[in-house]
């Protein structure tokens, strides 16, 4: 074994591939080499770094220094300053007066722990990692049933929105005498502002595969179908390979580990759907149809892809199994708030400091997040709102930012945790303009299948037109929280049960705002 | 050549997605043709009214021609609150053309799309395959610009 000074992290991602990473990794390799560095300084390749950079992001540890938008000119200069004469190039750092590091709280992260730590292209990094270990438990050591039992002792709640509890959803499958049953993997993420899913997928694809690999254990599949959207090329390009490497490793075909359990996993391609993630018009797209969902129940978990019993869990859900099977899930329980436990992958988007990722506890306050994790708020500008969870999540104003952010405090809004994405708007932005925005994507996103959703999301829409247009008045900004309403009692799916968060929120926390606009 | 790509794969409905998206991306014109769809139709032993319906229902098909490259620019709420409009100005004045719409040279076609999943860099589109982020009206001259050399 090598020992190192210090470890170059490279971020591979879609941002940086376009900026030309590959190119950059050569540079700095041969400088390396040229300054007879290479023995000391170690570059490697990962997965999502934890802040969100322009162009190519590095992180040096154990310095933890972070850079920003590194060019293949800059190499030598920071060759020479950092590895060569040890003083960081404050130039290129992600913030340049060095006050604000992204804190990387690996201690305490579970789906995240090896995301920009380990090659999420090499199956060996990852079993260096611990990998597979839950897997072989599981598979030598417990029934089928104990891997559900301890699921259910977990508390591992879905992770896709609606917050069902994961070990009861497996339990309805399990017990059923079906000559085929499947795991289908919800990885279609379509919610604006909502990427943790592609983040943990590029980041550590292996992790997922081993959660699906006890998931289908646990409920007697023996066939897996991950279903991607097909602008995530990158995830794709790295399950493929990861799926390879399993079937070359024995840990996916016949016999798996000589335990007798057979499990295959392929990979679905959408084509472009945000409906797509409503589990049942994601069966509907596996089996080549329309994505319009399907009448509930039977639930998929009894009649499913193909009529067969089909289990439908988030990527974030699956992610976070090999951690509670290995540990056990007394461990897992140590993590989170009471009532919640585990932890939640978050994307920080807007006016903040430092837009980026993090897993916290379960619980953890917006507050917290947006200060500790973000940077706290971009110089010059005050908090207004943060939209969570996306198109079908809510405003929460100033005075909400210390409410935990679980399923039992969030209550009437806790399916917007699911998604994790929190976009946080400055005290110019209006929500109005915001709400039209996302009135205007559901529009576009309403499958047409069920007249409350297919007309309502029309009315909303014209109606929030015509009030960010000055025409408004506020008998239409009740009509509009009276239609979604209406909506979310009559509509056939989530979909159209969703803007009533937005609109409701933004008319309850900011009304001044559509007072002062429909008075024009 | 319909038949040629359909025969890749195993003649069964759920395969459906996939022999539309390899026709899609393998004419030059990136669409599906309705002759396309009749010979899909006969292939899969599946009516042409279901594939029109599959066709029109996700928004990455098209059932008209396009150009040679296209554009798709994000305009769901992280990169509308970042400036999406103004970019989806320069677009339009930049390429002459309204959205949806293709350049007369064929080179280039404007659609917007929802959430691409890279909000971190907002505002983004992307070009065929490729994701560009941190959009700026500059920045989308140079991109116009290098692609336009790229093809000739």
């Amino acid at each position: 074994m090598k020992f190192f000074r210090s470890h170059v992290l490279v971020g591979i991602n879609e941002t940086s591939l376009q900026a030309g990473v590959q190119d950059f990794i050569k540079a700095l390799r041969n400088e390396l080499a040229k300054q007879n560095l290479q023995e000391e300084i170690n570059v490697l390749e990962t997965g999502p770094l934890g802040f969100f950079g322009r162009g190519v992001c590095l992180s040096v540890f154990p310095e933890n220094v972070n850079y920003q938008d590194v060019k293949v000119e800059d190499v030598p200069e920071l060759v020479e300053e950092h590895f060569l004469k040890g003083r960081p190039l404050s130039r290129l750092q992600l913030d340049s007066a060095g006050k604000f590091t992204p804190k990387f709280n690996y201690d305490k992260r579970i789906v995240l722990r090896n995301s920009g730590i380990i090659d999420p292209e090499s199956i060996d990094e990852y079993i260096g990692a611990g990998g597979y270990e839950a897997l072989e438990k599981a598979l030598l050591q417990m029934k089928p049933a104990d891997i559900i039992a301890e699921v259910k002792k977990s508390g591992l709640k879905g992770r896709g929105g609606a917050g069902f509890p994961t070990g009861v959803k497996w339990s309805f499958t399990a017990p059923l005498d079906a000559p085929q049953k499947y795991i289908v993997v919800n990885a279609d993420e379509g919610e604006p502002g909502t990427f943790k899913d592609r983040l943990i997928m590029e980041g550590d694809p292996h992790q997922l595969l081993e959660g699906i690999m006890i998931a289908a254990r646990a409920v007697g599949a023996t066939k897996a179908w991950i279903y991607i959207r097909g602008e995530y090329k990158l995830c794709i390009e790295r399950l493929q390979k990861a799926i390879a490497q399993c079937k070359e490793y024995g840990l996916l075909g016949k016999n798996i580990l000589e335990s007798g359990f057979d499990l295959d996993i392929d990979i679905r391609i959408g084509a472009g759907a945000y409906v797509c993630g409503e589990e049942t018009a994601l069966i509907e797209s596996l089996e080549g149809n329309r994505g319009n969902p399907r009448w509930k129940p039977p639930f998929p978990g009894v009649k499913g892809l193909w009529q067969a019993p089909t289990v439908v869990n988030n990527v974030e859900t699956l992610a976070n199994v090999p951690f509670i099977i290995k540990n056990g899930a007394d461990v897992y329980l140590s993590y989170g708030s009471e009532g919640c436990p585990g932890t939640k992958v978050y994307t920080i988007l807007g006016d903040v400091a430092h837009p980026g990722l993090c897993e916290v506890d379960m619980g953890t306050t917006l507050r917290t997040i947006i200060n500790e994790y973000a940077g706290g708020m971009k110089k010059g500008f005050r908090f207004k709102a943060a939209l969570v969870g996306g198109a079908a999540g809510v405003f929460l104003p100033e005075k909400m930012l210390d409410v935990q952010m679980d399923f039992p405090h969030l209550n009437e809004y806790a399916a917007v945790l699911g998604s994790g994405a929190i976009l946080v708007l400055n005290e110019h932005q209006s929500v109005v303009d915001m709400l039209w925005s996302i009135l205007k994507f559901f529009r576009h996103e309403s499958c047409g299948k069920c007249a409350p959703c297919r007309n309502g999301c029309q009315q909303l829409y014209r109606l929030i037109t015509k009030i960010k247009k000055g025409n408004g008045t506020m008998e239409d900004v009740d009509l509009m929280v009276s239609i979604a309403q209406t909506m979310f009692s009559t509509s056939f799916c989530a979909l159209g049960q969703s803007p009533i968060m937005a609109v409701r929120s933004a008319v309850d926390h900011f009304k001044d705002e559509f007072i002062e606009i429909t008075k024009k | 050549m319909y038949l040629e790509i359909c025969q890749k794969y195993a003649p069964e409905k759920d395969n459906l997605i996939y022999i539309l998206h390899d026709i899609q991306d393998t004419h030059p014109q990136h669409y599906i043709s309705e002759e396309a769809v009749q010979v899909v139709s006969e292939y899969l032993k599946v009516p042409p009214n279901h594939i029109f319906g599959v066709l029109t229902f996700y928004t990455m098909y098209s059932t008209k021609p396009r150009g040679k490259n296209i554009i798709r620019l994000c305009e769901s709420p992280p990169c509308y609150i970042k400036g999406s409009e103004n970019i989806l100005r320069k677009l339009k004045t930049q390429l002459g053309v309204e959205t949806g719409e293709t350049t007369k040279d064929g080179l280039f076609t404007l659609e917007l799309c929802a959430c691409l999943g890279v909000c971190g860099n907002a505002p983004v589109m992307m070009v065929n395959n490729d994701v560009y982020g941190d959009l700026t009206e500059e920045k989308v001259e140079d991109i116009l610009a290098r692609i336009a050399r790229g093809n000739q």
